[in-house]
């Protein structure tokens, strides 16, 4: 078990996908960089906070029927590698679609669910998972 | 830079060893070493030990330390390292006894791995496998290893049309050849169905499409080029050793359908040794998943992108194909106590080149070339071996 501020502190991030947007080429970051790895020193104290619009597609995926032990009762579920509007990818769970209707190429959007707990009586973890986009 | 040989070599049988702990098997990989060397103790300079986390697997650390008391060597006060680079822990410490060698710093150099994985309960190991990928941004929102895995396979599957067939294929193959290596964990021969019937861990990824968790140990004993001819007459010759890395996090990498760091590492070592794929005899590749070899053979530049999967299925990959993978069985059917796992592979292309591997021996092997890979491909090792 990690102390709570482990995954405490990166909840602004992960509540709201908030990302960084590069001063220089104005490439955008998700997870949030401190370094563009294009721009290097020259992004130095140029990287700016940036709010996803929460809209992607999903590059790939997987259904895990084996899960690891903060998971335990939740599989089968999906993840997969999501490439967003901005350009940047990120790894999330797909959710409230039938798993056999998820494929590469379809359009999700993000939303605020749980992820996971520390056992019973441990903290309760938020995050962002992705459902089917509404259009 | 002098030029580097592997004098010596030696492992533990691989598998569930509920019997033996750590310091067991790095004794036992590292006698085997220093016999099969032919030297003494105190010729022994420094030693490198790679390993992923036996602070989470059996609760101990400072590994160096434990490496130079277990072989009984402590009077003599040498540098003892314990490398960690995830599942290429192994590959890493070679990369690191190699350059210790070369440089000219020390003279005999032991390179050690090990790993005791089944102290631990299964669902546990597999946590602390998720070690090797992103904690924060992959394992935190429920992606495991074999998912990372499984997500290359699914984008490699619909860019080229692989098929699950093909990734099978790869086990098919892989058990094959375990069964003719006596320290292998796995020496049943499976089938393609077998494969397919296997419970799904992470679609497209069946349970035999993984390998499994293993203890083990290796070593290799490393010397100058010029002093070698002192200890043996079967001078294997390290021709390359090259190191890539890459971003911790799959979805971070600029290709989920290969691995860019065993690329830019295979490339490097190409250069150095002055050689091409199709110079290379035969290999050991990090297939800890079926998937992983399919890319590893088309990283290394044995087959075209895309062709990985067929080459698999048409024997071309087989111990009597024209470019043999994974001889000793591989991750998959040998085992794959991860820091151990790229000195074992160098232990199997030395005996390989030498001659001596029996059952399994590739015919006129002269040059073998090793490829490890830690976590999804944040790191990334390869090394050209050639008799002399
Ligand atoms: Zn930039």
């Amino acid at each position: 078990m990690m102390g709570v501020a482990r995954y405490w502190r990166e909840i602004p991030v992960r509540y709201n996908l908030i990302g960084k947007k590069c001063g220089v080429c104005g490439k955008v970051y998700f997870p949030p960089r401190n370094i563009c790895p294009t721009c290097r020193r020259k992004s130095i104290g140029k990287m700016e906070d940036y709010k996803l619009s929460g809209k992607g597609i999903v590059e790939t995926y997987t259904i895990i029927h084996t899960p690891p032990p903060e998971f335990d009762g939740k599989a089968p579920y999906a993840v997969a590698i999501i490439k967003m509007e901005e350009g940047c990818h990120l790894t999330a769970q797909i959710v409230d679609c039938p798993l056999d209707e998820i494929h590469v190429g379809m359009k999700v959007e993000a939303c605020l669910r749980r992820i996971q707990e520390d056992g019973k009586r441990g903290a309760i973890y938020y995050g962002y998972k992705f459902k089917k986009a509404e259009d | 830079m002098r030029e580097v040989a592997v004098i010596g070599i030696g492992m533990t049988e691989f598998g569930e060893l509920w019997n033996r702990s750590f310091r067991d098997l790095v004794a036992e990989a590292g006698m085997h070493a220093i016999l099969d060397a032919g030297i003494e103790g105190d010729e022994i300079d420094a030693m490198y030990i790679g390993g992923m986390s036996s602070g989470r697997f059996i609760g101990q650390e400072h590994v160096g330390s434990l490496a130079v008391e277990v072989a009984g060597l402590e009077d003599l006060h040498i540098p003892s390292i314990r490398v960690e680079a995830a599942c290429a822990s192994g590959g890493v410490a070679m990369h690191q006894g190699y350059l210790a060698v070369a440089s000219g710093m020390y003279d005999i150099v032991v390179v050690g791995g090990a790993e005791k994985m089944t102290d631990v309960v299964g669902a546990e190991a597999t946590n602390i496998l998720a070690s090797a990928a992103d904690r924060e941004w992959e394992s935190f929102f429920g992606a495991t290893f074999p998912g990372l895995y499984a997500m290359m396979a699914r984008y490699h599957m619909k860019k080229y049309g692989t098929t699950p067939e093909q990734l099978a294929s790869v086990a098919v193959k892989n058990h094959y050849n375990g069964s003719l290596n006596p320290k292998a964990q796995f020496k049943r021969r499976i089938s393609i169905e077998d494969v397919l019937r296997s419970p799904m861990v992470a679609e497209p990824l069946h349970l035999l499409d993984c390998s499994p968790i293993t203890d083990g140990a290796a070593a290799t004993i490393l010397a100058p080029l010029d002093i070698a001819k002192k200890y043996t007459d079967k001078i294997v010759k390290i021709r390359a050793s090259a190191l890539a890395t890459d971003t911790l996090s799959l979805h971070g990498r600029k290709s989920f359908d290969s691995v860019p760091a065993a690329y830019h590492a295979a490339q490097r070592a190409y250069k150095m040794a002055d050689l091409q794929p199709k110079d290379i005899d035969l290999a050991e590749v990090h297939d800890c998943f079926t998937i992983a070899e399919i890319m590893a053979i088309e990283d290394l530049g044995f087959f075209e992108r895309g062709e990985g999967g067929k080459a698999t299925e048409e024997g071309r990959t087989a111990i009597d194909g024209e470019i043999p993978i994974n001889t000793s069985g591989g991750l998959k059917s040998k085992g794959h106590p991860v820091g151990a796992t790229g000195v074992a592979q160098i232990n199997e292309i030395v005996m390989q080149l030498r001659g001596e591997a029996g059952e399994r021996q590739v015919k006129d092997a002269r040059i073998g070339l090793t490829h490890n890979v830690g976590g999804s491909g944040g790191t990334a090792v390869v090394h050209i071996l050639e008799v002399i």
